[in-house]
């Protein structure tokens, strides 16, 4: 049985939660989620999806596979069968075989904890902006078996590959934070590495081009066709309209 | 001309080709003051059509197995040609069926279409709607990502909640799994696509038979030309709606061809982001939602606390629906000559289901979801369950004899 005053504080709540649902928008921000850096990606830039496609073969396909893309979808990116076969097929690979690698799931799971994601279609799982800051929040972590902890991915159980072009970061702390508590802490480059920061930051957003692109082949194809439907549509319905009218006239 | 009025001759000997033409197209009398409202009958056969033939591509090279299911999606996106136009058409096809679907209901309560003498009209589209729905749940498991299958898994622990038994036969095994995927796909892609198609025939036998409503919920049939005997406010169905329907086709193509071309996600609502994530049945995603579609009805379910008592009441809430022609006691069909209390209902009761659709997709553990999700519960059943009482007591407008415009 409720008593009258938890009916009472139960009402107060509803009218509250009600109350609340109109500035629903700002209750929503999760204050412990980082901020995601807009990824600066321009899918029609062939020169940076062919960097991309680069850095992915020599970086990532070396424990990710991407199973679901061949590398005959290079040749979409302006190159010569011949190029690819050269330059980013790295292992005896035909061109119409999907992209896997030799890394046995049991082997990764033995070294890693767990097997490294298939990529296919990771940029339609994470979206281009997480993957952006993802690559670029990577931290020093004695805690961490791998030695390396990531500020968007807490705990990941991948290590900082690209740290050779990166350099180190390590986090430091914000002012007055408690020990272990990582909320406004920043990435500081404790180490420089073969690349300026800015130059990782390249690296990065074509790598994560490409990334956007082996998730969804047809994008850019996409949105050419649908200017034209748009159009083709656009010019029916000004027809159909027009044709309605001209039926309907005897009607009052 | 001659050959070709002597082949309609020989036809009409024997099948009634002109007079099917006749009863259903050119004689039918609709009344003429259809509105905006009144295009989402023809546009739900549309999408209809759209599902079965784009389904027939998909099919011919998506593999119901699950080693094979989501890789095999991924090759009609990557590798059959337009293979990705015909899975968005089918993927942005099924909301966009929800879509129409709701409005043509909505329609239906802002112009009383289901009062008598439709009743039977409404039972059977409300048949129509319970099919898609278990068409489209059916349907959401085969892309066998991790969606799908956690998805699955929580409505069919629904049913194992009321008895596990009947939940292990549907599965066909004791968790989601291949057995479970090949009879989801033959009930997706034969038995429910015939049902449907026999529902939606009979939904509109029963539509033809007693005529068309109109946003006046004046019975056309009433007032009659005497000579003629063809209703006053009636136009035949051809040319009149033909044309102005093939308009609203083109509307709705400019809506879903822009959905598909541009942002066939939807923000996550028409294809999750979690989906493009194979099926894991190790790895519980920590929120699962359902598809927008279902999320008024999902948000009920976690509203209640006893998870039986929840069951129980989500399904209530859609089978409730049936009611309505004789929970509705108004002497008025038309939300125009209703009252402030039945106005004030509906509207109470769409803004709970907007916002139970809402809530739905909300993670639970935000402490705002459930309590918002029970006041819109009580707004929800209360809509029904009070009918009798407010449609009666509401002080309506009196109906014009003939149609307004």
């Amino acid at each position: 049985m409720m008593t009258s005053d938890s009916w009472k504080n139960s009402a107060r709540r509803w009218v509250g939660s009600l109350l609340l649902a109109l500035v629903l928008p700002a209750a929503l921000a999760n204050p412990e989620a980082v901020r995601l850096d807009r990824a600066p990606i321009d899918p029609s830039d062939m020169a940076s999806l062919q960097r991309g496609a680069q850095h992915f073969m020599n970086y990532c396909l070396t424990c990710h596979s991407a199973q679901f893309a061949r590398f005959d979808l290079l040749q979409r990116l302006g190159l010569t069968e011949g190029q690819v076969k050269k330059n980013l097929i790295l292992t005896d690979a035909k061109i119409a075989d999907y992209m896997t690698v030799a890394l046995k799931p049991k082997d990764a799971k033995n070294w890693f904890g767990v097997p490294p994601p298939d990529l296919s279609v990771e940029a339609r799982v994470r979206g281009a902006n997480w993957l952006y800051t993802y690559l670029r929040s990577f931290y020093r972590d004695e805690h961490r078996d791998s030695g390396w902890n990531n500020l968007v991915f807490r705990g990941v159980a991948m290590p900082n590959v690209l740290w050779e072009l990166q350099g180190e970061q390590v986090l430091q702390p914000a002012e007055g934070a408690k020990p272990g508590e990582l909320h406004g802490g920043k990435l500081v480059l404790a180490k420089p590495g073969k690349l300026a920061p800015k130059e990782y930051d390249q690296f990065v957003a074509d790598l994560v081009n490409y990334m956007v692109f082996m998730a969804e082949p047809a994008r850019q194809t996409r949105f050419h066709i649908g200017y034209g439907v748009m159009i083709f549509l656009a010019i029916a319905f000004v027809i159909t309209r027009a044709l309605k009218k001209e039926y309907w006239k005897d009607v009052h | 001309m001659k050959t070709a009025e002597r082949l309609l001759g020989w036809i009409d000997a024997r099948f009634p080709l002109t007079t099917v033409w006749r009863e259903h197209l050119s004689e039918y009398y609709a009344p003429k003051n259809f509105n905006f409202w009144y295009y989402f009958g023809s546009l739900a056969m549309l999408v209809l059509v759209i599902q079965i033939v784009t389904g027939i591509f998909l099919t011919m090279n998506y593999k119901p197995d699950a080693r094979f299911a989501f890789a095999s999606v991924e090759y009609i996106m990557r590798d059959v040609d337009y293979g990705w136009l015909i899975r968005y058409m089918h993927s942005t096809g099924a909301s966009m069926f929800f879509v129409v679907v709701y409005l043509h209901m909505m329609r239906g309560l802002l112009y009383g279409s289901y009062q008598k003498p439709r009743e039977l009209i409404w039972i059977l589209g409300m048949a129509i709607y319970l099919c898609l729905m278990a068409e489209a749940f059916f349907g959401y498991l085969l892309p066998w990502g991790q969606m799908s299958y956690w998805g699955a898994q929580v409505i069919v622990s629904l049913i194992d909640a009321i008895s596990p038994p009947v939940a292990l036969w549907v599965r066909g095994d004791y968790v989601i799994a291949d057995a479970t995927l090949n009879r989801f796909f033959a009930f997706h892609v034969i038995a429910l696509p015939l049902v449907l198609a026999l529902l939606v025939f009979l939904h509109i036998v029963a539509l033809h038979q007693v005529g068309s409503n109109n946003p006046d919920g004046i019975e056309i049939k009433e007032k009659k030309d005497p000579q003629t005997g063809i209703p006053l406010d009636g136009i035949p169905f051809h040319p009149y709606y033909t044309v102005k329907d093939i308009m609203g086709v083109v509307g709705f193509l400019i809506v879903y061809f822009g959905i598909i071309f541009f942002s066939p996600e939807m923000g996550g609502y028409f294809l999750e982001e979690n989906n493009f994530i194979p099926a894991d049945p190790l790895k519980t995603p920590p929120h699962i939602a359902p598809v927008w579609y279902f999320t008024p009805f999902y948000a009920i379910l976690r509203a209640i606390p006893q998870k039986q008592v929840g069951v129980i009441a989500m399904g209530v809430a859609v089978v409730i629906f049936f009611l309505l022609p004789w929970l509705d006691r108004g002497i008025v069909k038309s939300i125009r000559y209703r009252g402030t209390l039945y106005k004030t209902a509906l509207g109470l009761f769409v803004a709970a289901f907007l916002v139970l659709g809402y809530m739905g997709t909300q993670d639970p553990n935000l402490w705002y979801v459930n309590p918002i999700s029970r006041v819109c519960a009580v707004v929800y059943f209360g809509f029904f369950i009070l009918m009798p009482l407010y449609s009666r007591l509401d002080k309506t407008k009196p109906v014009p004899e003939r149609v307004t415009g």
